[in-house]
């Protein structure tokens, strides 16, 4: 318990000001909606011009940025970004942060197994994601709320579209946490977390661009496609599957890997 | 029973040597030294025994349970110290106490003021604005602070200045007057033999010697310098002597053998002076190196 409050204090500055970037990032968003919704004529126009390719690549293809929630989930994909990035933060650093500033030592000597240890841990990182989430779904069903002036849209898409960001949040923080157990040393964690991130993104975008549907597969961006879950109004539940087990692989490969991991020093 | 029990334990980091086929025990309530030098394998050895590490092979036992199977358990009634200090640097020197104390399961509230009093330090600084040497303060009061049964100390005193090591010396004295079992892993011989009744020394990942420190002192050898004029050094090139140099007119060497073999010789000579000590630890340490 005590490992839990004392991670859970180590990230509240953090998750302070994720939450508020991200709160930021929706009220710049809802502040442009009635004006992208008058213009939507020029803006199609404009869309029109990109190659097909291109808009593929950033799911705005079959999207509808004149409605409610098809404006929301083209901001969602930002949010869903952000998101992913502090996840992944979390998830590289949790066990690395400590055997990088050698505090590592000073925990492991203490009377603990280590499944305690990283359990502890593990639940003080979904705790503060937890935190950013709900503060996420607050800020987005008044910025829906706000921007929509009177459309209609359907609640329970948009609480599918803001429940996409638990799984990726696990995804992110399971898959870092493994991946970091896996080496001696983490480098830098903003670089690989954002490396990680970016490159899934990008990876899904060329998978959409090109058309290739086995990129959809690999990357849990095209599992959870905010405009994809808006258009259908449901999850794709085979893709989802795949990030599922991903999640489930990680974490008993990761509880595997730290049971029997030599702890490095300077 | 051995408070600490290592058989034939190896360690390889990939293909780099960690240690070799390293067995020893500590008895209750030694103070026992484990001296080497940088990268001998003295860290690695420690690290085992609280198992931040697992071993390639072999096994270690504490308080009679293996090191690994028992870790946690093992670990309440260990009080360790490591050779660099670091915690977290935001925290307040207080808090970072409580939280070592609170995987503890007893109030060690009091100890940790009497520590802290003892050692000088500051319970209301942030760790980053201290000192290195008052971080290591932190780290001893940290290890010390739930009366472990057992204390391990990887080079303890670097950083301290000598009133301070002097005090830390006297407090581990202390703990071991009240039953604590000490390990202590240092490079620098003088304070092993102040504080210490056994030592191992460890080369190159393996045990050399495992020793009474008396009996590692008055292994027979003298430290023998000689000064006299037109003296030859060959002639003390007997069975016995090593180290044997000669600047102008003194000679120097060590002497492990039968005493009356040198001073014959030395009746035979000329002399203006001549010195015949016990070889401080240091030297006979370098004799196991050389």
């Amino acid at each position: 318990m005590t490992i839990f409050i004392h991670e859970l204090k180590m990230k509240l500055r953090s998750v302070l000001v994720w939450s508020f970037s991200i709160t930021a990032l929706l009220i710049l968003f809802a502040s442009i909606f009635g004006t992208v919704a008058e213009e939507m004529d020029l803006l199609n126009e404009v869309l029109a011009n990109y190659p097909p390719e291109l808009l593929a690549a950033f799911g705005w293809d079959n999207m509808d940025m004149g409605t409610v929630l098809g404006f929301f989930a083209f901001a969602f994909s930002f949010i869903q970004i952000m998101i992913s990035i502090q996840a992944a933060n979390y998830g590289y650093s949790l066990v690395s942060v400590e055997e990088r500033e050698l505090t590592a030592d000073f925990l492991l000597a203490k009377p603990l197994p280590r499944r305690k240890i990283l359990t502890s841990k593990l639940l003080a990182a979904l705790a503060a994601l937890w935190i950013t989430f709900a503060v996420l779904c607050i800020v987005s069903v008044i910025a829906v709320n706000g921007y929509a002036e009177g459309r209609s849209y359907d609640g329970g898409t948009l609480a599918k579209v803001l429940s996409s960001v638990l799984f990726l949040q696990l995804f992110f923080l399971m898959g870092g946490l493994a991946v970091s157990l896996l080496l001696k040393k983490v480098p830098s964690v903003i670089s690989i977390s954002l490396g990680t991130v970016f490159g899934m993104y990008v990876l899904a975008a060329f998978g959409s661009g090109m058309g290739e549907d086995t990129v959809d597969y690999l990357t849990p961006f095209k599992h959870f496609e905010a405009t994809e879950i808006v258009r259908t109004g449901q999850f794709d539940l085979p893709k989802i599957s795949i990030s599922i087990a991903v999640i489930v692989i990680a974490a008993i490969a990761s509880y595997l890997l730290y049971q029997r991991r030599d702890i490095p020093t300077v | 029973m051995p408070i600490i029990e290592i058989n034939n334990l190896s360690k390889y980091y990939g293909k780099a040597r960690g240690i070799v086929d390293v067995s020893m025990t500590v008895e209750e309530g030694e103070i026992f030294g484990f001296i080497g030098p940088n990268g001998a394998g003295k860290s690695t050895t420690i690290r085992l025994l609280l198992s931040l590490i697992y071993p390639t092979s072999g096994s270690a036992k504490v308080f009679g349970k293996d090191a690994i199977q028992h870790g946690p358990e093992i670990r309440e009634d260990i009080g360790y110290l490591p050779s660099e200090v670091f915690y977290y640097d935001k925290m307040k020197v207080i808090d970072l106490l409580n939280y070592s104390a609170s995987f503890y399961k007893k109030d060690c509230s009091q100890r940790i003021k009497e520590l802290a009093e003892i050692m000088e330090l500051d319970l209301k600084r942030r760790i980053d604005d201290l000192s290195y040497g008052n971080k290591k303060k932190v780290g001893i009061v940290q290890g010390l602070l739930h009366s472990p049964k057992l204390i391990i100390l990887d080079e303890p005193t670097a950083g301290l200045d000598p009133l301070m090591q002097q005090r830390f010396f006297d407090l581990i004295a202390d703990e071991n007057e009240k039953g604590a079992t000490v390990f202590f892993s240092s490079h620098i011989l003088g304070e092993v033999q102040r504080l210490c009744n056994r030592v191992a020394i460890i080369r190159e990942g393996e045990i050399v010697t495992v020793e009474d420190i008396k009996t590692l002192r008055h292994n027979n050898y003298k430290k023998i310098a000689i000064t006299g004029e037109a003296l030859d050094s060959s002639i003390f090139n007997i069975d016995g002597a090593t180290n044997l140099t000669q600047v102008d007119g003194s000679v120097n060497f060590f002497f492990k053998g039968d005493i009356n073999q040198v001073t014959r010789l030395l009746s035979a000579q000329t002399i203006t002076d001549v010195l015949i000590e016990e070889p401080t630890l240091e030297e006979i340490f370098m004799h196991y190196y050389a």
